[in-house]
């Protein structure tokens, strides 16, 4: 690393030539990433609304939008042209951005909670639980009394409620060990799976199978625009906080009981990440269900670019895995039209094969550089 | 910084983990806690750097009370190189460094050009700076160990606990590592496995066994022969190594030792055995 290179020795003598400047750590190209990133992500959505049946120029879909937002008209498209980009295509990848983006932060935020590669916002049993709340609403119609919102509401009641299961249950002595935190989810996702699976098998209404296939998988189809709100709240809430806590959140990955040592209560901070990550996960799946591999998928491919620094993933994920979600979207409606495919199809047949190639192509991360 | 530990006891359902231990150590020294395998070493330790709260006792910074500070506080004050690293998530070896930093940072401080100096520095003093770009995961044990204590620095603890810093390195690493902790002129106190480099490089030592401080005080006052046959199960000679002056511990293979402990007429076990010519 430049001039400064010296043998190392335990020589502490003061009069070295000054180090490196700190400039050229890997910080200084960082704003430019990200720079790139959200530049990225203005055209994603830009081109996503110019994408469908009906092809609209990506001109014109910022017209409207500027027409719609602020009553200026510059320019020339026919009312059909108005609704297919303002009321149906705009909320949904919007919808695609918010979710692929709380996902990914989640993601990122629930493998440095459990200290564990494989971690993703479901294992907690979030997904398992809405799932089950899902499936009973869509076949056999309980929660009626909250009319179209009954399956956003069943589901995230699900969500919370198996939650807290999961959370009262890993608790030892006052504590919340990651390796409990883990195995309680995963033991509970497959009681409610199960339960599920009883659900579904037991019922003999075909479209009903359908569409809890559509939902377990996830979608983002029949976005409105009030769909919105409470998603982005929660994800820009949650992820102001993680990004306030990326010292911490290193702190924790680099060890337990180093994170005590640095100052980290690490049981309350535990306690507050899980019910960070449990409130926008269960938002999340209640709006467009569990969409699957994006929260586990994403921050490892952002670490492999930028390294392990909180500082650095959570940004990027964020950015990152919106864009990564609304193309999977452009791609589930674009695929076998008229046809929608579920988003998990998509991400699964196109994020499994691009991970193991990425992970191939980078040798040195992911434990390959170990000796 | 001074460390007191007070008849602190720490159990484990019925299990007595700790017993009434008590420890001192005086600022500038280096003192070593030895003891065999689950004697309660690491635990004492963790009790000091406050990642077990013990069931009775009193464990004291300069006077205070670890369990009145609140968390960044006593991290402020105690530094630790432990043998634990972040496995599957990958830092470069400044970004390990810098969280040496973290209890001295609020939520909305930044990182500023003192941190990175500090940083620097730190890598320096332990001839680490040349790494600071390579990924820790790549890095050989002793290097490895070397920017744990450059974190531990960049920490700006005076007070450092150790667990095993020589555990799993070669010969080597094990001195260049425990010449620069002495070197470093902090407080330290560290729980060590080697009996020799413990006598080495240790000001005082204690020894403990089965959750109890079984014997205390310099490399000569506590390395007897019938302490360590007693404590650690073995036959050992101990010397004044003439080149070094320092305690010298041999061990005794079983087959060696027998006929040295039947013999009648042997010296009982006296501490120091002076090497003859």
């Amino acid at each position: 690393m430049g001039a400064v290179v010296k043998q190392p020795t335990e020589d502490q003598s003061e009069s070295r030539p000054a180090p490196a400047p700190k400039s050229k750590r890997r910080d200084a190209r960082f704003p430019l990433v990200v720079l790139a990133l959200a530049v990225g992500l203005l055209v994603t959505l830009t081109l996503a609304v110019t994408i469908g049946p009906v092809a609209i120029a990506p001109l014109t879909v910022w017209q409207i939008a500027v027409s719609r937002l602020t009553g200026l008209a510059t320019g020339e498209w026919s009312a059909a042209h108005e609704n297919i980009v303002w009321l149906i295509r705009l909320p949904r990848v919007f919808l695609a951005a918010i979710i692929g983006a709380g996902l990914a932060v989640v993601g990122v935020a629930m493998q440095a909670a459990v200290r564990n590669p494989l971690a993703d916002p479901y294992i907690l049993g979030i997904s398992s639980g809405a799932s089950l709340a899902a499936v009973l609403v869509i076949l056999m119609g309980v929660f009626k009394f909250f009319g179209i919102y009954s399956l956003s509401v069943a589901a995230f009641l699900g969500s919370v409620v198996s939650f807290v299961i999961v959370l009262t249950l890993a608790q030892n002595r006052g504590t919340l060990s990651p390796v409990r935190l883990i195995l309680v989810g995963v033991a509970l996702s497959y009681v409610l799976s199960a339960a599920t699976s009883f659900v579904i098998f037991r019922a003999d209404d075909a479209e009903g199978i359908r569409s809890v296939l559509f939902w377990l998988m996830g979608s983002v189809a029949g976005a409105k625009w009030s769909y919105l709100t409470l998603p982005l709240i929660a994800v820009a809430i949650g992820t102001t906080y993680l990004v306030l806590q990326a010292r911490p959140l290193n702190a924790l990955v680099a060890g337990e009981e180093t994170a005590i040592s640095l100052g980290v209560d690490t049981n309350r901070f535990r306690r507050v990440l899980m019910v960070v990550a449990a409130m926008i996960t269960g938002v999340m799946v209640a709006l467009a269900g569990a969409v699957g591999f994006v929260g586990l998928m994403m921050p490892h491919t952002v670490r492999l670019f930028v390294g392990s620094d909180h500082r650095r993933v959570l940004p990027v994920s964020l950015l990152a895995g919106a864009i990564f979600l609304v193309w999977v979207d452009v791609l589930a409606r674009s695929i076998v039209q008229p046809e929608e495919m579920p988003l998990g199809v998509i991400t699964g047949f196109l994020g499994g094969p691009f991970f193991i190639w990425l992970m191939r192509h980078k040798r040195d991360a992911l434990g390959g550089g170990r000796s | 910084m001074t460390l007191n530990v007070e008849n602190v006891t720490w159990r484990v359902e019925e299990q007595t983990i700790l017993r009434d231990v008590a420890v001192d150590v005086a600022a500038g020294e280096l003192v070593g806690v030895l003891g065999p395998n689950g004697s309660g070493k690491s635990s004492l330790l963790r009790c000091i750097y406050r990642a077990l709260k013990p069931d009775a006792g009193y464990i004291a910074l300069d006077g205070d009370n670890v369990w009145d500070l609140d968390a960044k506080d006593a991290a402020r004050r105690t530094a630790t190189v432990l043998q634990e690293t972040p496995g599957e998530f990958e830092f470069v070896v400044w970004e390990m460094v810098l969280m040496g930093r973290t209890p001295h940072k609020s939520m909305f401080d930044r990182e500023n050009a003192e941190d990175y100096d500090l940083v620097d520095s730190a890598l320096e003093q332990v001839g680490m700076l040349s790494f600071a770009d390579r990924n820790f995961a790549t890095l050989s044990g002793g290097e490895k160990q070397r920017v744990l204590i450059a974190r531990a620095l960049a920490q700006q603890a005076r007070f450092l606990i150790l667990d095993e810093p020589t555990n799993h390195l070669d010969v080597r690493y094990q001195l260049e590592i425990l010449d620069l902790v002495r070197g470093l002129q902090v407080t330290t106190f560290t729980a060590l496995h080697d009996l020799n480099l413990a006598a080495t490089y240790c000001d005082r030592l204690y020894i403990m066994a089965e959750g109890e401080i079984v014997a205390a005080g310099t490399p000569e006052d506590v390395f007897q022969p019938t302490l360590l046959r007693k404590v650690f199960g073995v036959e050992a000679e101990v010397q004044v190594h003439p080149r070094t002056d320092k305690l010298h511990i041999v061990f005794l293979p079983a087959h060696a030792a027998v006929p040295s402990v039947t013999v009648p007429d042997e010296a009982p076990a006296s501490a120091v055995l002076v090497g003859e010519s």
